[in-house]
């Protein structure tokens, strides 16, 4: 008891330097667990982007580039699927619903999707979450769209706002449909996906804005007016991917061979939570990547305890010479300065995970806002328990080090301090 | 013929200390080495051992306290020889039998000097139940304060270091002193002192020493002392220190 009071004393003596490698451990201690929460965020948001949808159909091609250009956006399609091929899968008794997406246009930066109005009753995100309007709605006519927050937001857009689309996907882009200008229908909430940066049009309109041009660029001459083009018939020709949910789970894999078996056509369909976890695989060597960095953070900080312990050592001879006239072993002292360094190292874990959720509290919704991320703020998890109690362990043994030196010294000195 | 007998037999029987051909070298290059052939002590004797710095002082404490094992010969000690210990049995027989008082800077800073008295009790267990015998520990630490002249509004509420050097000293005394250990080693008690307060701090610990009947091992450089010790002792005259480890 007393011994202990006595080392605690030691501590309070030594509080400013004890207090800065308390810090610097809990500093250390709430990057390794914020980093750690960002991603699990991130492959939760990942995770979230799409749910409810049974197989993504698209041309041929690796789940994952499937995956990313027709619910990411991101990349560009290899090939389109036609729009027989599109109707024959419709037509499959399997089939519940299925959503078109048409790719390959854009608006300052942001992807234009062309797609039917079921588009916002069966695209779902994190839990089976259906797409809400924050205002306006659906588009109806067929120059209308309709905005993901994202784009709203950014580019100040609000309902009734005009639009021109550009042809393209680049940022910059030359060729503008601006003979054929869109009016802002609806404004969708914020989600968290790719949906946020998307503009959304109907599959006609997408038809409506390519009929004159022909190889990507607008055919002289033939200029076909906004108001003609109302008249005519605007059956797409193809399409770039569809959404499908079917009646039953079961059926899934048969329909996924099916598609790929195709004969008229080279189809492709994925299952979009296997295509996640795939895709995860990929980024997973970055993942590793920051835990290391974060880990080598949390080193760092015990190497700092241990050197401030280690400088304090010398002074402290007296002390443990005192404790050795009086009958304490040199394994007392030892042990005296291994429980500092636990104790330092404990104090730091706690004062670190304090620190981390207090920020996330304060911290969550502009993270929510500006990155799309959403940090869940709960008890640690037992994986996060096992992660602190590695640095307490970590922390034990770099304090073995000042631990044993000292032992070494108490030996050598006995009741005196020899220098 | 009777006192030829009872002095034969006083040699013979209760030394406290008795120590022959022992011999100790600190490890390192430079290892100093001491080498005691014949040395012994009665029970309750007071001896003062004298020589100058470099004599072998500290060591010869470092041996008698058990913090060093002699690499050979015998160490006997309140009847054991304390050089067949094991390291953690030679720790735990100097917190049992033997309170020591350093030369300076005995006690831990930060500490009350409440706690720095009873500290040696933590690594004790017999002597702990002796303090503790008529009262709780603490309180025989405040009844040997107040004898060695330290009044509790001395010390209440500060921490040791705020105590001065002399008052120190006698907090050091307390703490050798408490559960009554049979045997206290003091190096340089009172080097730090001045004269007056050297000779107050000797009478208290004497008195103290003589109350209880304790065995008191002191070591000096100054032979002014020697009048109030049973014996003088001249470090040279039982031991030889070699600073190269060559001692024979």
């Amino acid at each position: 008891m007393i011994i202990a009071r006595l080392a605690l004393q030691s501590l309070r003596n030594r509080a400013a330097t004890a207090l800065l490698t308390v810090l610097a451990i809990a500093v250390s201690v709430m990057l390794l667990l914020g980093v750690e929460k960002v991603r699990l965020g991130a492959r939760q948001s990942f995770a979230d982007t799409i749910s409810g949808t049974d197989l993504v159909v698209g041309a041929r091609s690796g789940a994952i580039q499937l995956l990313l250009y027709s619910v990411f956006r991101i990349g560009n399609a290899t090939n389109n699927v036609t729009w027989k091929s599109y109707q024959d899968i419709a037509s499959r008794p399997e089939v519940d619903w299925i959503v078109p997406l048409s790719l390959g246009d854009s608006h300052q930066g942001f992807r234009v999707l062309g797609t039917t109005p079921d588009y916002f009753k069966h695209y779902k995100y994190r839990h089976g979450q259906p797409l809400r309007f924050a205002a306006g709605g659906p588009f109806d006519d067929l120059f209308d769209v309709v905005l993901g927050s994202d784009v709203a937001a950014k580019l100040g857009y609000e309902i009734g706002s005009r639009i021109v689309v550009a042809h393209g996907t680049g940022r910059v882009s030359f060729v503008e449909h601006e003979d054929k200008p869109f009016r802002v229908s609806g404004i969708l909430a914020k989600t968290g996906t790719p949906v946020d940066g998307t503009l959304h049009v109907s599959l006609e309109a997408i038809e409506a804005i390519h009929i004159d041009w022909q190889n990507g660029m607008p055919v002289a001459g033939q200029t076909v007016s906004a108001a003609d083009v109302r008249k005519m018939t605007l059956t797409p020709r193809a399409i770039t991917a569809a959404m499908v949910g079917l009646k039953s789970k079961l059926s899934t894999f048969k329909l996924q061979r099916q598609i790929s078996e195709y004969s008229a056509e080279p189809l492709s369909a994925i299952m979009p939570g296997v295509a996640l976890q795939e895709l995860w695989g990929l980024v997973g060597t970055a993942e590793t990547a920051l835990s290391v960095v974060s880990a080598m953070v949390v080193a760092t900080a015990l190497l700092g305890m241990v050197t401030t312990i280690l400088t304090t050592l010398n002074e402290r001879r007296r002390e443990m010479a005192i404790l050795r006239s009086v009958g304490a072993r040199p394994a007392t002292i030892l042990g005296l300065l291994a429980t500092e360094a636990v104790f330092l190292t404990l104090a730091g874990v706690v004062f670190g995970a304090l620190l981390l959720y207090t920020s996330l509290i304060f911290l969550k919704p502009t993270i929510d806002r500006l990155y799309g991320l959403q940090l869940s703020i709960e008890a640690p998890t037992a994986g996060e328990f096992l992660t602190l109690a590695a640095v307490v362990l970590a922390g034990l043994l770099s304090g073995l080090i000042p631990a044993f030196r000292a032992y070494r010294l108490s030996v050598a000195d006995g009741m005196t301090v020899r220098t | 013929m009777t006192r030829v007998e009872t002095l034969a037999s006083a040699t013979e029987a209760p030394g406290i200390i008795k120590m022959s051909g022992v011999r100790y070298t600190w490890p390192g290059p430079r290892g100093f080495c001491l080498a005691v052939d014949d040395f012994a002590m009665m029970p309750g004797e007071r001896l003062l051992l004298v020589g100058p710095s470099g004599s072998g002082k500290s060591t010869l404490l470092c041996l008698l306290t058990g913090i060093v094992r002699p690499e050979k010969g015998v160490l006997d000690v309140l009847g054991a020889d304390i050089a067949k210990l094991s390291n953690a049995a030679r720790d735990r027989f100097r917190a049992e039998h033997i309170g020591i008082i350093f030369q300076m800077f005995n006690l831990l800073p930060y500490g009350s000097v409440i706690d720095n008295v009873v500290l040696p009790l933590s690594f004790a267990a017999a002597r702990k139940s002796r303090a503790a015998k008529s009262s709780s520990a603490e309180d025989e630490a405040r009844r040997l304060l107040a004898s060695l002249g330290l009044a509790a509004s001395d010390y209440e509420g500060a921490p040791a270091s705020s105590l001065s050097v002399g008052q120190q000293q006698r907090v050091a005394a307390a703490r050798a002193l408490i559960g009554r250990p049979e045997i206290i080693v003091a190096d340089e008690p009172t080097s730090a002192l001045d004269r007056d307060r050297q000779q107050a701090f000797l009478d208290l610990l004497f008195s103290e020493v003589e109350a209880a009947g304790t065995t008191l091992i002191m070591v000096s450089h100054d032979e002014g002392l020697g009048t109030r010790f049973d014996r003088v002792l001249r470090l040279d005259t039982i031991a030889r220190a070699n600073r190269n480890g060559g001692a024979t």
